[in-house]
C-alpha cells in the first residue's frame, strides 16, 4: 500500500526546487584565483629552473617534484583539506592535488598496515587518473606516429 | 491488546527507561544542545589508536554509564541491542564483547537507535527480557573513511550534504517499576524508495520513509499529529525536514512545524559548516538521550513520537548507480504521571 502523494518524478521535482544549489559564481571565482596562483608558483619555479641551467627536460621535472613535495608536506600538516574545501578544483586540478590525492589515503589508512592499508590504498583516488592518463598518453603516442609523416 | 494496524506493537506492559545517556564529540559539543549531553569528548580519538576502536570505546562508556547510573552490572544487564554505521557494526560487537553482555547486533543505518527501541520494548514487554540496553553510535572518522573520502583529502561537499555525528546515545529499558519514561508503542516502517540517487541528500531519500512510517502509526493508533507535543524526526536535515512538511501536507495529513522538529537539523548552528545537518546512528540517539528524554522528564513535554530513519545504502549499492532506499521506525515515548 503506498501512501505516497507523489509520483517519483513529481518528487524528484520537489526535491530540486527544495534544495539549495552550490554556489558556482563564488566556487568559480575561488577555483581561478587559487588555481591561478598555484600556475603561477609552477611557472616562477621552472624559470628559477631554467636560471639554473638545469636545462629544457629536467626543468619542468624540477617544478613537478617540488609542487608534489609541497602538496604532499600541506597534506600531512592538515593544511590542504583546507585549502580543497575553499577552492575546490583549483586545488584539486594542479599537481598539488594530485599529491594531495595520494598522501591522504596514504595517511588515512596507516592503521590497517603498510601493504593491504597504505599499499593497497594509495591510488585508490589517483588510480584513475593514473589508468587513463597513460592510457590516453598511449593512445596519442600512436596517432602521432602514425601521423607524424604529415605533421612534421 | 498487543497490535494495532497492520505495523504498530502497542506494549501490554510498556518498558521504562530506567536511564540514559549520551556522548557528543567536540564539534558536537559546540553546537545548540550542548549543555544537553550528558559528556562531550575533547579528544574524539578517545585516547585509541585507532577511530574504529575510539567509536567502540564511546560505545563502552555510554552504555556503562547507563548501567551504573541505574545500579545494573554487568552480569544483570541482560540484553544490548545496538548497531552503528562501521561494516559488520564492529564499533557495537566489539563494545559488547567487552560489556560481556548477550548482544543482538541491529543495523537501520541512522534509524538504528529507533530500532532498538522498538524491538527492546517488545522483547520486555513480551516477558522475554527484563532489561534491554538500546544504543547506537556514529563516529565522523569511521564513517568518513567507509562512505566518502580520506580525511584530508581536499574536496568539496554540496549544501545537500549532511555531517556524520560523533555520538553515542544509549538507554536502558527495564521491567521493574520505576523511572518516569515509558516507551507506549513502537512502529515498523516499510522500505520506501523513491528513486533518489544521489547518495549525498539522505535528507530527500529517508522524508518519503518517514512520512510512510508516521502516516501509518497515525493510522494504526488512530491518533493525529495534535495527539503529540513533539514529533522528533532524525536524521532528515534542514531539507529533509522541509520535504516531509510538504510530503504531509500534500497527503492532506499536515505535521504542525512548531511541533515537528530533526534531530540532524538541530545538532548543529547553521555556520558550524554541517551543510544539511548532522546525521548518523549517534545523532538521533545522542539527542534523544540528552535533549529530547530530559525534556520529558522535566515535564516541557509529555508525549512524544521519536522516528528514527536510515538510508540503507552502501558505497557498492551507490557505485552500481541503485537509488538510496529509506527506512524509518517509530517509538511513543510517553512522561508517566
Amino acid at each position: 500500500m503506498s501512501r505516497q502523494p507523489f509520483t517519483p518524478d513529481q518528487y524528484k521535482e520537489l526535491v530540486h526546487k527544495l534544495t539549495p544549489p552550490s554556489r558556482m559564481l563564488r566556487g568559480y571565482w575561488r577555483a581561478f584565483w587559487v588555481g591561478g596562483l598555484i600556475c603561477c608558483v609552477g611557472q616562477a619555479l621552472t624559470l628559477w629552473a631554467e636560471q639554473l641551467n638545469l636545462g629544457e627536460i629536467t626543468a619542468p621535472m624540477f617544478t613537478t617534484s617540488v609542487l608534489v613535495f609541497v602538496g604532499t608536506t600541506l597534506t600531512g600538516l592538515g593544511v590542504y583539506d583546507v585549502i580543497g574545501k575553499y577552492a575546490g578544483a583549483g586545488s584539486a586540478i594542479p599537481v598539488t592535488g594530485f599529491a594531495n590525492s595520494v598522501a591522504a589515503p596514504a595517511i588515512e589508512f596507516q592503521r590497517e598496515g603498510a601493504i593491504m592499508g597504505v599499499g593497497a590504498r594509495l591510488f585508490t583516488l589517483a588510480g584513475p587518473v593514473l589508468a587513463y592518463g597513460i592510457a590516453s598518453s598511449v593512445a596519442v603516442g600512436i596517432v602521432y606516429w602514425l601521423l607524424r609523416g604529415w605533421v612534421l | 491488546m498487543s497490535r494495532m494496524g497492520s505495523q504498530t506493537f502497542v506494549y501490554d506492559r510498556p518498558p521504562v527507561i530506567a536511564a540514559h545517556r549520551s556522548i557528543a564529540g567536540p564539534k558536537e559539543g559546540k553546537g545548540p544542545l550542548a549543555a544537553w549531553f550528558d559528556t562531550v569528548l575533547e579528544d574524539d580519538l578517545l585516547g585509541q589508536k585507532s577511530w574504529e576502536l575510539a567509536e567502540m570505546e564511546m560505545v563502552r562508556r555510554c552504555v556503562q554509564a547507563a548501567l551504573n547510573e541505574a545500579h545494573v552490572t554487568d552480569e544483570q544487564a541482560q540484553a544490548m541491542l545496538g548497531g552503528d554505521l562501521n561494516n559488520q557494526i564492529i564499533a557495537s560487537s566489539f563494545a559488547a564483547r567487552a560489556l560481556g553482555v548477550p548482544f543482538i547486533g541491529l543495523y537501520g543505518a541512522c534509524s538504528t537507535f529507533v530500532q532498538a527501541l522498538v524491538i527492546g520494548s517488545a522483547l520486555i514487554s513480551g516477558g522475554y527480557l527484563d532489561n534491554a540496553v538500546c544504543v547506537a553510535s556514529s563516529h565522523y572518522c569511521t564513517a568518513e573513511r567507509q562512505f566518502r573520502f580520506p580525511l584530508e583529502l581536499g574536496n568539496q561537499r554540496p549544501p545537500q550534504a549532511s555531517w556524520t555525528a560523533t555520538a553515542c546515545g544509549c538507554a536502558l529499558l527495564s521491567n521493574e517499576d520505576h523511572g518516569g519514561l515509558r516507551v507506549t508503542s513502537g512502529t515498523v516502517g516499510r522500505i520506501i524508495d523513491l528513486n533518489i540517487s544521489d547518495a549525498n541528500h539522505m535528507g530527500a531519500a529517508m522524508a518519503p520513509a518517514v512520512f510512510d512510517c508516521i502516516a501509518a502509526h497515525m493510522a494504526d493508533t488512530g491518533r493525529t499529529a495534535d495527539d503529540y507535543d513533539l514529533i522528533a524526526t532524525g536524521d532528515l536535515g534542514w531539507i529533509g525536514r522541509d520535504l516531509l512538511l510538504e510530503l504531509a501536507s500534500a497527503a492532506d495529513m499536515p505535521l504542525p512545524p512548531d511541533r515537528l522538529i530533526d534531530c540532524g537539523a538541530s545538532l548543529f548552528y547553521q555556520e558550524q559548516d554541517a551543510h544539511a545537518g548532522g546525521s548518523g546512528c549517534g545523532c538521533v540517539a545522542s539527542v534523544a538521550c540528552g535533549w529530547l528524554m530530559k525534556r520529558l522528564e522535566a515535564g516541557d513535554i509529555r508525549r512524544l513520537l521519536l522516528v528514527g530513519s536510515g538510508a540503507m545504502f552502501s558505497p557498492t549499492s551507490s557505485q552500481q548507480a541503485q537509488s538510496v532506499p529509506g527506512i524509518a521506525y517509530a517509538a511513543c515515548i510517553e512522561r508517566r504521571d
